[in-house]
């Protein structure tokens, strides 16, 4: 129902600290974007600053073409899940969801419609005369939901709704949350997280924010597949990338990469002749190693320091050379005899990324 | 693993000490000043209170009854016979006499010979059996001294006095009524008002926001008696002059810093989340005050009412210079029991009870209302 557009938007601390400069977004009605990135980054404060709990410093937000950076919080058609919840511990979960219609003098019976639609929703019917006190997380992370729906925003603000559930009701409420979005085709999301899979799987978008930035925004499997940088390659996807440096030999429509440790690594990324002696980092996601056939292209070698089975899959970790990290192999199946063992790895060249000083040589 | 918290301090027991010392120092006045009102001005005289809930021995005067109306002639013999003590008394006599010389002359239960055929005997329980004849039983009856040993004996006698008498010394009902007057509204009024500052200072941005908490915490170290004169004059010159007002006034200016200090502190502990979440839902601040901050801010709220109703109830001082004027119609408990203690100094019995009268009130509030007292003070300071 609504679209947001976010124009050089910059907060600044007390003059002095900078947190966020020159975002740029526009979010399309009924996406669902999500916010990512390492603690500290300025997520929860951009999700803020479009709620109206934060001044924004510098810049415009729109909502549905209206400039929105005085409007206070409750005009700018928002409503925010927080992290902790924030129910009102003396409210029963009806009052609590009723709150704000309440304070916006809507009639009784009107209340009452749109609190018996939301509590069915989540299946928070039964629930409706107890304190928050008596409720388990996951019931009170409901309430916070329809405590949003009742209130029939143009946008929902999500602040790590799920980080203080349980593993298995945070994936019970993920499901809950992608349904209620697929229920509400029209609504926009905004929702935060440091959970990759949350990000993931819920997202149509996702923002990833990294030094006080927008470091790449994207489809979730355009950033897995397509990283614009080493920092979005890293720290999207687990266990991370692996880095290995090294400089072009051969270009062409492939692009051969002598690395430091030795080996060759072969990248369908079409270079130019003057590349050539540019000083790259080859990345290759863990779960793209496979353990080379004989005659096989060898794109690294190396023992094996130590093995994590999984069940589904092995993580190997293999002896990190110097300060660097360690180079992980994620092969599926198992493999615990291979600790010790020398093991030589190859990669599809279609799945190999190349980074020259931090930018990827692919989405150039 | 003897520094795991959870694991009992080494100095439990000069806590377990300091508890007990603190209640007996406090347990000890009270129980006694309640034990004192309940007995007669002779019973405090003779033994001290811890002796009342055991039967005493006592020496008495008693006397039997007037021959000339009682005696009866048996045998030729006149006789009285009768009781010592008035009906429904448990005193048990021991020993007794007839003379003031030799009180115990006789056991109980043993006939005296008292000369010329006269008898008395006295029975333990007070019955006696005087015989004589017609000219010995004549006059007022036989003087008696017994010592006798009487059960506990209270008595609401003094709170007769000190309530409903009605004399204008004793009196106390109306310095009861005058205390109330002074202490409720003396209660609301600085618990609205820093209710008020103290969601302002906590949860609203506005300039000079610390500077203002900073001089509130600074309030907090000005003695009240450097405010009396200046004050007084200033009701004075405006008109207020001495009275209910100007009481009401002067503790609410007294009990201000504290109140806003001790519930800025608490507010400023409720989750941030919440107040913001009120925010988004479109709240007022003064919707935000009323809805959220106060109902989670009642154990603060208790607790302070709980403080300042104790000392503006106790507080002598401020209505002495505020309040009470020479027509003496506005005096307040702590006033008239100063009083008493003029007109009345050796009636311990009567300032026993004045004195009871007066902490009755806190006493109950005390109780009743403990719990807030202990979590109120802590929320906000230790989380």
């Amino acid at each position: 129902m609504a679209e947001l557009k976010l124009t050089n938007v910059g907060k600044v601390y007390g003059g002095k600290v900078e947190v966020l400069k020159d975002i740029n977004m526009h979010i399309a009605t009924g996406e669902l974007i999500v916010f990512v990135g390492p603690s500290g980054c300025g997520k929860s404060t951009l999700l803020r600053m479009v709620a109206g709990l934060e001044k924004i410093t510098s810049g415009t937000l729109e909502i549905d073409g209206v400039v929105m950076n005085d409007v206070p919080p409750s005009q700018r058609g928002i409503a925010m899940v927080f992290q902790s919840y924030a129910l009102y511990p003396h409210m029963t979960v009806y009052d609590n969801m009723a709150f704000a219609l309440k304070i916006a003098k809507k009639s009784k019976s009107e209340i009452d419609a749109a609190v018996r639609k939301a509590a069915g929703l989540l299946q928070l019917t039964d629930y409706l005369d107890r304190l928050p006190k008596a409720l388990s997380g996951g019931q009170r992370q409901r309430v916070a939901i329809g405590r949003s729906i009742v209130r029939d925003p143009k946008v929902y603000l999500f602040d790590e709704p799920l980080s203080n559930l349980d593993a298995a009701l945070r994936v019970a409420t993920r499901i809950q949350i992608a349904e209620l979005k697929e229920s509400m085709p029209d609504s926009t999301m905004i929702y935060v997280t440091h959970d990759q899979v949350e990000a993931m799987t819920l997202a149509d978008k996702i923002v990833v924010l990294a030094d006080k930035g927008i470091a790449q925004m994207g489809s979730p499997l355009d950033l897995y597949e397509r990283p614009e940088n080493e920092f979005v390659a890293q720290f999207i996807g687990s266990p991370a990338m692996n880095l290995l440096h090294g400089t072009i030999k051969g270009t062409g429509k492939q692009t051969e990469i002598d690395l430091t440790h030795g080996h060759i690594a072969i990248a369908d990324i079409e270079t130019q002749a003057a590349e050539k002696g540019q000083e790259v980092n080859v990345g290759v996601r863990p779960e793209d190693f496979r353990i080379a056939e004989e005659g096989e292209h060898v794109f690294f070698e190396g023992a094996v320091d130590y093995v994590e089975a999984l069940g589904e899959v092995t993580l190997l970790y293999f002896k990190a050379e110097g300060d660097a990290d360690p180079m992980i192999a994620k092969l599926p199946g198992t493999h615990s005899d291979l600790r010790g063992q020398t093991v030589k790895l190859t990669a599809d060249p279609a799945r190999v990324q190349v980074f020259h000083q931090g930018l990827s040589l692919r989405t150039r | 693993m003897d520094n795991i918290a959870g694991t009992k301090s080494s100095l439990t027991w000069a806590v377990n000490i300091s508890v007990v010392v603190l209640v007996v120092l406090w347990l000890f006045p009270t129980l006694g000043l309640l034990i004192s009102s309940f007995r007669t001005a002779d019973q405090i005289a003779t033994s001290g209170w811890w002796k009342a809930m055991f039967p005493s021995e006592q020496n008495l005067v008693l006397r039997t009854g007037d021959p000339d109306d009682e005696r009866v002639e048996r045998d030729g013999v006149f006789v009285v016979e009768g009781n010592l003590f008035a009906t429904g008394s448990e005193a048990e006599i021991s020993v007794w006499g007839t003379s003031s010389r030799e009180i115990s002359a006789y056991e109980a239960g043993e006939t005296a010979d008292l000369g010329d055929g006269e008898t008395m005997t006295v029975e333990s329980n007070g019955d006696y059996v005087w015989t004589g004849d017609a000219e010995q039983l004549t006059g007022r009856g036989q003087r008696i001294f017994a010592t006798a040993v009487t059960p506990p004996e209270f008595t609401l006698d003094n709170y007769k006095t000190v309530l409903f008498s009605g004399s204008p010394t004793d009196n106390m009902a109306r310095a009861f009524f005058n205390t109330l007057t002074v202490t409720i509204p003396a209660t609301i009024i600085p618990i609205v008002v820093a209710a008020f500052a103290a969601y302002a200072l906590a949860w609203m941005d506005f300039r000079g926001r610390a500077l203002l908490i900073a001089v509130i915490v600074g309030l907090l170290v000005v003695p009240l008696q450097l405010a009396l004169i200046p004050l007084l004059k200033l009701h004075l010159g405006i008109g207020i002059g001495k009275g209910y007002l100007g009481v009401w006034l002067a503790h609410t200016g007294f009990g201000l810093p504290l109140a806003i200090y001790l519930l800025r502190n608490y507010m400023v502990g409720l989750p941030r989340d919440i107040i913001e979440n009120a925010k988004v839902d479109g709240a007022t601040d003064f919707q935000i005050f009323t809805k959220i901050i106060l109902p989670l801010s009642f154990p603060a709220l208790a607790s302070f009412a709980i403080f300042q109703f104790l000392w503006t109830w106790n507080d002598l001082l401020v209505a002495k210079v505020f309040l009470i004027d020479a027509s003496g119609e506005t005096t307040v408990m702590t006033n008239q029991i100063v009083e008493l203690l003029g007109t009345r100094g050796g009636n311990w019995e009567i300032l026993a009870t004045a004195a009871f009268v007066s902490i009755s009130v806190p006493l109950i509030v005390f109780f009743a209302m403990q719990k807030y007292l202990v979590r109120g003070l802590l929320a906000g300071s230790v989380k």
